[in-house]
């Protein structure tokens, strides 16, 4: 993208035949891939001609000049439908374009379409889009991960040089590694969600996904920075990740996080509902101190070693293919330079129960601004609650209902303090056990998913085994925390697999290094055959 | 629950919640359990408290915009059913 950008700014290439590339490759491929809801070909071929004008003139141009991006169809844009993948906004076009749109036409951006996602971004599959799924570019059989499952599938297809996803409890990371690209859920705070349709407030964050870690950096720049009509927007000045991309590894602490990266037996996925062992013998905090000691190089310098400890309780279900890409990772950041050692966090196990009370909390506020009076679907009733009850019912689709309702009990009188009271305690806890790694380490590693890309169908009867697509990626929403999915390699049915690599807030710049040497070091095959 | 949602469901439907919101809730019997005296809650992972922006003249959205949107729309006003009645 970064030559594309060059090329274009130059005058060797024109933007609009940047563009027309890009929306033949979409009418080639994506009515068998749906990646996109509404392609804006229109509007996108006179803003590449504006952008030609531009280097004709010989006018100052963005960063972004001439690139074509898609946004996740749950960011507001002015006058162009924004669904959510859902029927209660089907049609619908908003009064005004989200901050992050602003920011992407200001840096030169073509904005070439809106992509699917879950219904309201609920979901790890785009399954949930009541529009139908999205198919996965490695393998049509295969889902690319969600909610921003548009998002992933659009970069890795090469129907756009970047794109914006939103990112609750992994909806940028989960289909980034699904899809063999590159995706960024920044600091809590580093972006505005003005004109993001909320889904978790507490928890959601827009970022972006590319085909590499300097574009990714790029885009990140674009959009990121203090935004006074997101009040919590983070004052400060905007990090500058692109900056650090050559910085290297050597040196750096790298944690590798004992409790996500697994047993290595892969039975328990979907065998009992009781998937997180041993969490309840967490409850005595000493135990974190008692896994002080497997800190620092001298004790389990190895994925290996660590696995075979059985002092620490993580979360099943990690796939075997997916570790041996993991250590092999590591195993490359090692061969850079990092000092790499084992860490302990015991309440990453608790992340996914945590967030299964927190975000469908939020989310059944947020969605109570659905109800047919202002904006989207209405069906009529004889009263203004008849009106309520008949459109939510006849708008939403059943994993959203499923999540108001989860929501709704969590927040109920008489279960408040054993839910969701309990449940911002554990994120307290998180925070407090994840500050206290990273006194020890610089970045925490780990996979970003549990599996490669799964086939259609394969979770939709069991909300709990399509949740865990996420435990892996949850801790950091719950924290604030930034953090990266980078390719590495396929896993055994030559699907892609991610790494992610964590750090503490508005670490950004050390993550996107760190992530620029895993690229280097990745095995190419994953994306192999596919267009960038 | 279904009536504070404001959703309706259908036997069948709330037969098969009920079963997978239990299996959801069995999760949160991890969190339950634990023992978290003394620990307080975040519901923010911020350190932000009562965000202010200077109280000044700034542009809002435009009316007509914003009603060409909504469902129904009467005198420049949204358009609702008749607030009284029974609960549903």
């Amino acid at each position: 993208m970064r030559e594309l950008a060059a090329a274009i700014a130059a005058g060797e290439r024109s933007a609009v035949s940047v563009l027309e590339e890009h929306l033949a490759r979409i009418e080639e491929r994506d009515g068998e891939l749906r990646a996109f809801n509404l392609v804006m070909a229109d509007q996108a071929l006179a803003e590449a001609a504006s952008v030609d004008a531009a280097v004709q003139r010989g006018d100052e141009l963005g960063p972004l000049a001439g690139i074509p991006v898609a946004l996740k169809d749950n960011l507001c844009t002015r006058g162009v439908p924004t669904t959510c993948s859902s029927r209660m906004l089907a049609g619908w076009r908003p009064p005004y374009d989200a901050t992050v749109v602003q920011r992407l036409r200001a840096a030169g951006a073509v904005i070439i379409g809106k992509t699917n996602l879950d219904e309201f971004a609920m979901g790890s599959s785009t399954e949930n889009s009541a529009f139908g799924p999205t198919r996965n570019p490695h393998d049509p059989s295969r889902v690319p991960g969600g909610s921003s499952g548009g998002s992933a599938a659009a970069v890795a297809a090469g129907f756009s040089a970047l794109a914006l996803g939103s990112d609750t409890g992994g909806s940028i990371r989960q289909p980034a590694a699904l899809c063999g690209v590159v995706g960024v859920k920044p600091t809590y705070g580093a972006v505005s969600r003005y004109g993001l349709v909320a889904f978790a407030s507490s928890l959601d964050q827009i970022g972006p996904l590319a085909a590499t870690v300097a574009d990714a950096a790029l885009c990140y720049e674009a959009i990121a920075g203090h935004d006074p009509r997101d009040s919590t927007s983070l004052p400060g000045s905007a990090l500058r990740p692109s900056s650090a991309l050559d910085g290297g590894v050597r040196g750096l602490r790298v944690g590798v996080l004992a409790e996500l990266c697994g047993s290595s037996s892969s039975a328990a996925l979907g065998s009992s509902a009781r998937t997180l062992a041993g969490a309840s013998e967490f409850g005595d905090r000493s135990v974190l101190a008692g896994n002080e000691a497997m800190r620092g190089p001298s004790v389990a310098s190895s994925a290996d070693a660590m696995r075979g400890n059985g002092a620490v309780r993580g979360v099943e279900g990690i796939a075997d293919d997916v570790l041996a890409r993991l250590d092999q990772a590591v195993a490359a950041l090692r061969d850079a330079g990092a000092v790499v050692s084992t860490v302990s966090v015991p309440s990453a196990v608790l992340g996914l129960s945590a967030y299964y009370l927190i975000a469908p909390a939020e989310a059944s506020s947020n969605l109570a601004r659905f109800d047919g009076v202002r904006y989207g679907l209405r069906v009529s009733g004889a009263t203004a609650a008849e009106m309520n009850v008949a459109t939510r019912t006849a708008g939403f689709g059943a994993e959203v209902k499923r999540r108001i309702m989860l929501g709704t009990y969590a927040l109920s009188a008489g279960y408040y303090d054993a839910f969701y009271g309990k449940a911002l305690r554990v994120r307290t806890l998180m925070l407090e056990e994840f500050a206290a790694a990273y006194d020890d380490v610089d970045v925490l590693i780990c996979p970003t998913a549990p599996t490669t890309a799964f086939e259609f169908g394969a979770k939709t009867a069991d909300p709990m085994l399509m949740y865990l697509s996420d435990v892996c990626t949850i801790p950091s929403n719950l924290t604030g925390h930034p953090a990266v999915s980078v390719p590495f390699g396929s896993g055994a049915d030559g699907l892609p697999v991610g790494v992610q690599v964590m750090g503490p807030a508005l670490s950004e710049e050390r993550l996107f290094s760190v992530a620029a040497v895993l690229e280097r070091a990745a095995p190419g095959a994953a994306s192999e055959g596919l267009e960038k | 629950m279904a009536t504070l949602a404001r959703l309706r469901f259908s036997d069948e439907e709330l037969d098969e919640l009920a079963s997978q919101l239990s299996g959801v809730l069995a999760h949160a019997a991890d969190v339950d359990a634990f023992d978290l005296s003394g620990v307080a809650p975040t519901s923010h992972p911020q350190p932000l408290a009562n965000v202010m922006r200077p109280d000044e003249l700034a542009e809002s959205l435009d009316r007509a915009e914003v009603l060409a949107a909504a469902p129904s729309v009467v005198d420049g006003q949204f358009q609702v059913p008749p607030l009284l009645g029974d609960e549903p």
